[in-house]
């Protein structure tokens, strides 16, 4: 397992937004995780990345208890985090928003591993001097999604890529996570849009008020009853 | 000519409020505190300086160098004690604590240093002829000083990891710790640099102004303040415009008005500036959320 989940309970103050949550994600894999608004899909990847901390359970990464440890380090030990809403740095360029995204890299690596995000989003390297904050949605998306590429992660971590984007956008961007897992980066998505995330997905994990509802291969989810009730849109 | 030379002096001046209100603007962009200690170390820097000068008898470049760092220490140590426990508390709490550690300094340098005003040489005595008008070697000193680090400060902000790593930081430190940035490091570095700025204003402005006292930092600092806001606060740009504005602006109503008003006409452009321009004159009006 590359990430294990064990017991996670948040709070918000009083509110208990994440009741008891387990689940893990293998190596290799794109592992989804749907819910409706306001499920916690969001609270749990914040509690990965070592933003908000639970009460009870713990976080392994790669075989090692991250519960508790700083965000920047978490981050140094190969686990990446696309936050919802982007966030990209929008006062800086294109380019130095990438530089950000390799801090953790040694001088030498920056350069090549700028070029790779370029290869693969051509559109970044023609706006490699604008300011972040100008970049269309989707943009800004490839570049959250380049710079989060940027520290070489083992795992990445996406919340809701395809928010806010046109339909032609969203299925380029389905494409993209998919391309990423086959060049060995493991996924863990969150996302709204359950369809698409289930169709190129292993596994899901469907969340409701904090805990996990089903947990299926991500084909038998597309074909369960309830779940296309309720998520899939009848 | 008088013209000309109060416009030198007014650079002169202007310049050491603006090595100030860089350190605001800074620590302001980085974690939105208005630092209000930050004047009081102006006061810190000089009696180090002043220690080592006559009571130790050291060099007046060791003196120096030991008053710069020990101002970067302070301000690395008021940070990590007073401001970083009040992070994630109401704005007006960190506020109320900065107002507290500016009357703890200068307390504290009345008890240990008493507060009588003491006495420091100006390290560059004499004059140069320029253009026909006679200027201090100091003010000339103080004018290219100010301008080597400000160069060299925007350079590093624009250029550097450090640099990149205090924008990243200043714009949302949360995404930035997601970057493998140590944030608390950034900060540390932060409050180090400004003070340590700082520490560099003192000396200059100690060699033409040549008293101390306990109290020299509040109206000393309420002026960068001033200086940072009406640039902009936030923008280290706007800090050294903000300074130079105000550093003329004073120096001219003092010799062609009257110096009992070169406050008020500090102010008084604060004001009007405000009133057409709230985020300061190159300050960034606050972006939407896209
Ligand atoms: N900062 C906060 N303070 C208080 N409650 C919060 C906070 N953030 C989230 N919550 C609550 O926690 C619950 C889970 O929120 P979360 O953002 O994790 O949901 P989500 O599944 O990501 O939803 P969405 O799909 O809308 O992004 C919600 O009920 C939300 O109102
Ligand atoms: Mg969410």
């Amino acid at each position: 397992m590359l990430l294990e989940i064990n017991d996670l309970n948040v709070y918000y103050g009083a509110i208990h937004a994440i009741q008891g949550v387990s689940f893990n994600v293998r190596e290799g894999e794109i592992l989804t995780l749907i819910g409706a608004n306001g499920a916690g899909k969001s609270t749990i990847l914040k509690t990965i990345s070592g933003i908000l901390h639970s009460r009870t359970g713990s976080v392994n990464f790669n075989g090692e208890d991250i519960s508790g440890t700083a965000p920047y380090k978490i981050t140094r030990k190969g686990l990446s985090y696309v936050p919802e809403g982007r966030m990209v740095f929008s006062q800086l360029t294109v380019q130095e928003n990438l530089e950000m995204g390799g801090y953790v890299r040694n001088q030498s690596e920056i350069a090549p591993a700028i070029d790779n995000v370029y290869v693969r989003f051509p559109r970044l390297k023609e706006r490699r001097n604008q300011i972040a904050g100008t970049l269309s949605g989707g943009e800004q998306q490839m570049l959250a999604i380049g710079r989060a590429l940027m520290s070489d992660p083992k795992l990445l971590m996406l919340d809701e890529p395809s928010m806010g984007l046109a339909p032609i956008l969203v299925s380029q961007i389905f494409d993209i996570i998919k391309e990423l897992n086959e060049s060995g980066v493991t996924i863990l998505l969150v996302e709204q849009n359950a369809r698409m995330a289930l169709k190129i997905a292993n596994r899901g994990y469907v969340l409701e008020t904090g805990r996990i509802k089903f947990s299926d291969e991500a084909h038998n989810l597309l074909d369960n009853p309830e779940v296309i009730k309720a998520y899939l849109g009848g | 000519m008088i013209f000309l030379s109060q416009i030198i002096n007014g650079l002169q001046i202007g310049s050491i409020y603006a090595l100030v209100a860089l350190g605001y603007s800074m620590v302001y962009g980085i974690v939105k505190l208005l630092n209000f200690a930050h004047g009081d170390i102006i006061m810190v820097g000089s009696y180090v300086l002043w220690f080592g000068l006559s009571r130790l008898g050291l060099a007046p470049w060791l003196s120096v160098i030991i008053s710069i760092t020990v101002c970067s220490a302070l301000g690395m140590l008021i940070e990590k004690v007073a401001y970083k426990p009040l992070r994630n508390s109401p704005k007006i709490s960190l506020l109320i604590t900065a107002i507290g550690v500016s009357y703890l300094l200068q307390n504290l340098s009345q008890l240990i240093f008493t507060p009588n005003p003491r006495m420091l040489p100006n390290f560059f005595p004499g004059y140069v002829s320029i253009g026909g008008a006679q200027f201090a070697v100091v003010t000339i000193v103080t004018i290219a000083v100010s301008v080597v680090i400000m160069i060299g400060l925007s350079v590093m902000v624009k250029n550097t990891k450090m640099g990149k790593a205090m924008r990243a930081v200043s714009e949302n430190s949360d995404v930035a710790q997601l970057m493998g940035i140590n944030v608390n490091n950034t900060i540390s570095f932060t409050f180090a640099l400004g003070s340590g700025l700082v520490a560099v204003a003192s000396v200059l402005y100690c060699c033409s102004y040549s008293q101390i006292e306990p109290t020299m930092g509040s109206m000393l600092g309420i002026k960068a303040f001033v200086a940072a806001v009406l640039g902009g606060i936030g923008s280290l740009p706007g800090a050294m415009l903000g300074g130079i504005i105000i550093g003329i602006f004073e120096s001219l109503t003092k010799a062609y008005i009257s110096s009992q008003l070169a406050d008020a006409v500090v102010f008084g452009i604060l004001i009007i500036v405000l009133l057409i321009r709230p985020s300061g004159i190159l300050g960034k009006s606050i972006r939407e959320k896209v």
